[in-house]
């Protein structure tokens, strides 16, 4: 079974009226188990927007989404996945334990479970020594990942990221990346990253889907199989190759890739 | 030493106005009864120390009961009218009235619908004064809730009641002591001039009327110290609070 199903969907904004906008026009995409798919594309492609679809924060006009074999809808009653934005989000009255365990304190579970279930997820993020300090007490890295240790509490099978590192310094980016590679590959889960960087896309992904605004649509997928996912990942061939190949395909100049990217070159400037 | 480079110029700047207050009076010679020195205020309050303690108990008395009363319904007003929209617009206007309306003027005329050694119409303005800044602040805070605080409660599928609970209510804890902050202050001042026009003669504004008129100013002042002393108390223990109902937030005044 996919961790998501995406069906010919487009989503407008302000149907029928002046300011009418079309930010997704007929997406197709999938997104199979276990597999990290980043999304990238300049400012306004809809690639926030399809996130928000999965996390079915929005509905879309047309088409279908399924997360997990069940509409997104029914996905988000059952919490099926664990989101995480630019923003951490934290309560700032909660202690980064007591926010860690809300969502286990809105699935019901007992108080014992829930301070051992956060506990677990603050050491995989690294933070077990701050479980009682208070957010505005931390810095943004560490905000953000509490944020991700909170996602990641339900233990759900889908993790959708909204730019999470966009907001954080190139050194604790490149750190938090490889936490998360690291708890993606012990959990299983399946993950949508929405990025703006090429490089993080390229480092973190199986599939790095690259869209276009006006409308906002999917115009090419390139699957990346890097050697390793460290350091050395970083400065094997194979990264340099698939940055170069993802960027011309950001550009719409076919380079890379003869037999699909005939048509989109022809707008290149 | 920190806390002693905050406290000492306010401290400093105090004892010099004071000093140069009683220089003004004593060298200028200016008559008591236009403003009597700080010294002769000072005698007069150690010499009442009774009279004042009992005045601000019974003055604090009033305060306190309106102010609890004005801010409890302050709350619930605001609570009722964040959850149903069309009583947050039909609300506000009302609200501004009641504070536009000249409380304390009202105060003679409440004095007649009770009995005379009733304590209830102070009580009342106090309540009155109190209710507005608790409620216009309580229900902006209600109402400004983080945009990503809905959108990760509606992932968690918690929406009424638990989105309230959770995090309307402790999001507007700042704003609700922001109210109470301005509204203790207000209590007190409230309370004891409610007092000017009547009624039972046991508090600090019976006290400071009548020594006025029997032009014994500096007793009228030592009360005038005695009220001011008691705002002080209300501030502070509204600080305190605010203090121990927010762990989370470092400082005090924010």
């Amino acid at each position: 079974m996919n961790a998501v199903d995406i069906n010919g969907v487009t989503k407008t904004f302000n149907q029928g009226r002046a300011d009418e906008v079309v930010a997704l026009s007929e997406v197709d995409l999938t997104v199979g188990d276990g597999e990290f798919v980043s999304l990238i594309g300049p400012s306004g492609c809809g690639k926030s927007t399809l996130l928000r679809l999965i996390a079915d924060l929005i509905t879309p006009t047309t088409g279908t989404v399924t997360v997990a074999g069940k509409p997104a809808g029914a996905a988000r009653q059952e919490q099926a996945y664990g989101i995480a934005f630019q923003q951490s989000g934290l309560f700032e009255w909660r202690t980064v334990l007591k926010n860690v365990e809300l969502p286990l304190e809105l699935r019901g579970l007992s108080r014992a479970e829930r301070k051992a279930r956060a506990e677990q997820m603050l050491a995989l993020v690294g933070l077990e020594d701050f479980a009682g300090h208070y957010p505005a007490q931390l810095s943004g890295g560490m905000q953000q990942r509490v944020a991700i240790a909170r996602a990641l509490a339900v233990q759900p099978p889908l993790l959708l990221m909204d730019e999470p590192f966009g907001a954080l310094d190139e050194m604790t980016r490149e750190r938090l990346q490889s936490e998360l590679l690291g708890i993606c590959a012990t959990t299983g889960t399946s993950t949508v990253f929405v990025t703006h960087s090429i490089s993080e896309a390229v480092f973190l992904s199986n599939r790095v889907v690259v869209m276009s605004a006006r409308p906002g649509r999917i115009t090419a997928s390139v699957t990346v199989d890097l050697p390793s996912r460290d350091e050395a990942g970083r400065l094997s061939p194979v990264f340099f190759e698939k940055i170069t190949e993802v960027r011309q395909a950001l550009r719409g100049t076919p380079a890379a890739r003869p037999t699909e990217g005939a048509a989109a070159g022809s707008d290149a400037r | 030493m920190k806390g002693a480079r905050s406290v000492l110029p306010p401290v400093l700047v105090g004892v010099l106005a004071v000093v140069a207050w009683e220089l003004t009076v004593s060298l200028g010679r200016i008559a008591p009864f236009i403003l009597p020195a700080p010294s002769a205020i000072w005698r007069e309050l150690v010499a009442q120390r009774q009279n004042v303690w009992e005045a601000a108990l019974a003055s604090g008395q009033n305060a306190l009961i309106g102010l609890v009363a004005g801010a409890a319904l302050g709350v619930l007003a605001a609570m009722a009218a964040s959850r149903f929209k069309p009583l947050t617009e039909v609300s506000i206007p009302f609200a501004a009235i009641l504070n536009a309306l000249p409380i304390i003027a009202l105060a003679p005329i409440l004095n007649n619908m009770f009995e005379s050694t009733s304590s209830i119409p102070r009580r009342l303005v106090t309540a009155i004064i109190v209710f507005f800044p608790v409620f216009v602040n309580t229900l902006r805070g209600l109402r400004e809730v983080d945009p990503i605080h809905q959108e990760l409660m509606h992932t968690y599928a918690a929406g009424g009641w638990t989105f309230a609970r959770k995090v309307r209510l402790p999001g507007a804890l700042p704003y609700v002591f922001t109210g109470l902050r301005q509204a203790s202050s207000l209590a007190v001042i409230a309370a004891v001039v409610a007092e000017y026009f009547g009624g039972l003669q046991t508090g600090l504004g019976s006290r400071i009327t009548s020594a006025a008129a029997f032009t014994a100013y500096p007793r009228a002042w030592a009360f005038v110290v005695g009220a001011c002393l008691l705002g002080l108390l209300f501030y502070l223990t509204t600080l305190l609070l605010e203090r121990l109902a927010m762990p989370w937030r470092t400082r005090l005044i924010a």
